[in-house]
């Protein structure tokens, strides 16, 4: 089933006089349950399709049909109840959250505001939620700024599902990780997935992780699809010419390696 | 192989909070003139911290313990091409140095003998992820006279985040020029020649107009250009890479890694280039030395690193780097 359908989708900004397409005609759909991938290098759309799948920001032309509706035209309430179930997860969880905050306000938050579990329900909703990310309830009442960069991630996992979205947009949202953290997150984010059912819309630079972890990819360049398939087809193959120089990018450990 | 420099039982400790953290524990480790060599580990595990301590870049606040000494080079074939410098041979025309003493001659010192037991820098300001702070806030050092390597002038230090070690308000000309007149005794219109000719050295597009520019004109990678040009401007024996591209995309980061590469060669340098991308570090260094919680976990040729890794953290960090060619995470069932 089509979950997310983007149809010419496009964003212009005007800079010094000129105005430039950040996002240019682009239409890709994700199915439920299905990873796709956008990848390109700085600069060629991928976060401003995001912000405009999340509306963030409005598009110039285009549209964007979720779970069946016109997206783009839903106002107020019907908006965000429909909010509840596309969710986003950015790089840098410290920028996203009150620094302040505690885990469990951060978590208490979406289950008030969409009215998912009374006052009285919440602490063990807080505590489901953070074991769902492989996470223990002790962790509630610790600030957000204690709490190390991949604990901070899952959190920032847990608040996305805390709504029990059918689509989470990942903004370089594993970018920042070590790559002993980063493994694991990806592993979590594909364990929610077969158990959920959740789409992602999993925007990267890294064509490794993208590899690994995406069902299809789109590789963008300019604000433009370059070209778009099955993720590990794609890669290891690639015939557009952003294509080719982003896996030739890629660093390599020694190819001798066993 | 001869050490440029030779770090001995190095540790360094922040006060934090009332509370003193360790960064480095007793590291000891040579640095081999010429040699491009990466050092590699995770977030806080004192890697920067190290690259600080070699350049004399730590806060005052910093406790330091062990030694690094430098050593006067050879004229080998890694030098030959060098301009003057501190490390492997003063220049005793240079007159820019605050001696508290006359140069000593450049003959008498000996090979392989310590030519500077460095007495780290103190300046102050707190450490933080990002090392940039510590260069707006250095103190220059007048410590021990002409032999201590200068850094600026004997060390080039490229930081993560040019458009944080740029000057925003000042052209890039004169961030440039301002290296080559403070270290290398030249005149203005000497220094912005100089400037222009890095520039093109780093093959920044268009260096007449560019050197006219403002950081915030250029993009990203461009900027890392600038801040590269700047860090060899006086010609150093040792260039300190800190993430200097992790903050590029991959097309980008390529490109700056081929960069350093060609300067480094050219220029007849000694790279330490600091990352936590084990794959990139294998194709640019020779040698990989693995910091884990402030110590040194192993040093080797970086063929060994890569294929035959002693310490069980190393092969963690080798099985968690997602290559083009590692077996993909998603299990594929029909979504």
């Amino acid at each position: 089933m089509t979950l997310l359908a983007v149809s010419d989708l496009t964003k212009r900004y005007r800079r010094g006089g000129k105005t430039i397409a950040a996002v240019d005609g682009v239409s890709f759909a994700i199915e439920s349950g299905e990873t796709l991938a956008l990848a390109g290098p700085s600069g060629s759309g991928k976060s401003t399709i995001a912000r405009l799948v999340l509306r963030l920001v409005e598009p110039d032309a285009g549209t964007v049909q979720f779970d069946g509706d016109d997206f783009l035209a839903l106002k107020g309430a019907a908006l965000r109840a429909r909010r509840a179930r596309l969710q986003m997860v950015f790089q840098d969880p410290l920028a996203a959250f009150n620094p302040r905050a505690t885990v469990a306000r951060v978590l208490d938050d979406p289950l008030r505001i969409h009215a998912i579990a009374s006052g009285a329900e919440r602490p063990a909703s807080i505590a489901a939620l953070l074991e769902r990310v492989g996470l223990t309830a002790d962790l509630a009442p610790r600030a957000i700024h204690e709490i190390s960069g991949g604990q901070r991630q899952r959190v920032a996992i847990a608040r996305a599902i805390a709504t029990n979205p059918s689509l989470i947009v990942l903004d370089e949202a594993v970018s920042a990780l070590d790559v002993s953290v980063r493994g694991q997150i990806l592993e979590l984010l594909l364990d929610l997935q077969a158990r959920e059912r959740i789409a992602y819309l999993f925007i990267s630079h890294d064509l490794g992780v993208v590899r690994a972890i995406a069902h299809r990819v789109v590789l963008l360049d300019a604000g433009r699809i370059a070209e778009s398939g099955d993720a590990r087809a794609v890669i290891d193959a690639p015939q557009s010419a952003i294509g080719k120089a982003l896996v030739a990018a890629a660093p390599r450990l020694n190819s001798t390696r066993p | 192989m001869t050490a440029l420099a030779e770090i001995r039982d190095l540790s360094v400790r922040f006060i934090s909070d009332g509370s003193k953290v360790a960064a480095l524990k007793g590291i000891s480790l040579d640095v081999v003139a010429g040699e491009c060599l990466a050092i590699i580990g995770e977030s806080g595990s004192g890697k920067s911290t190290l690259a600080l301590a070699i350049a004399g870049l730590l806060p005052g606040s910093a406790k330091i313990e062990g030694s690094i000494d430098w050593f006067q080079g050879t004229t080998g074939e890694a030098s030959a091409k060098a301009p003057p410098s501190a490390l492997p041979g003063i220049s005793p025309s240079r007159g820019e140095i605050e001696l508290s003493s006359p140069p000593s001659p450049i003959t008498g010192i000996v090979e392989r003998a310590p030519a500077a037991r460095l007495p780290i820098s103190s300046l102050e300001g707190e450490m933080s992820g990002r090392t940039e702070g510590g260069v707006t806030e250095r103190q220059p050092s007048t410590i021990g006279a002409s032999r201590i390597p200068l850094p600026g002038r004997d060390i080039g230090f490229v930081f993560q985040d040019p458009s944080a070690s740029l000057d925003p308000v000042m052209t890039i000309g004169k961030q440039i020029a301002e290296v080559a007149h403070t270290h290398l005794d030249l005149d203005w219109p000497q220094a912005y020649a100089k400037a222009k000719h890095l520039l093109q050295r780093v093959r920044l597009p268009y260096p007449g107009s560019a050197m006219r520019a403002f950081p915030h004109q250029l993009s990203g990678g461009q900027k890392q250009r600038v801040a590269i040009a700047a860090a060899i401007a006086a010609g150093p024996k040792l260039l300190i890479a800190d993430e200097a591209t992790s903050a590029l995309d991959t097309i980008v980061q390529a490109e700056i890694v081929a960069l350093i590469r060609q300067l480094v060669a050219e220029d007849g340098m000694t790279l330490l280039f600091i990352s936590h991308d084990i794959a990139l570090a294998a194709e640019l260094a020779e040698r990989i030395a693995v910091i884990r919680h402030g110590e040194l976990v192993e040093i080797g040729m970086t063929a060994e690193i890569v294929t035959a890794p002693r310490h069980p953290y190393t092969r963690t960090l080798l099985e968690a780097h997602l290559g083009l060619d590692a077996s993909p995470l998603l299990r594929r069932t029909p979504a």
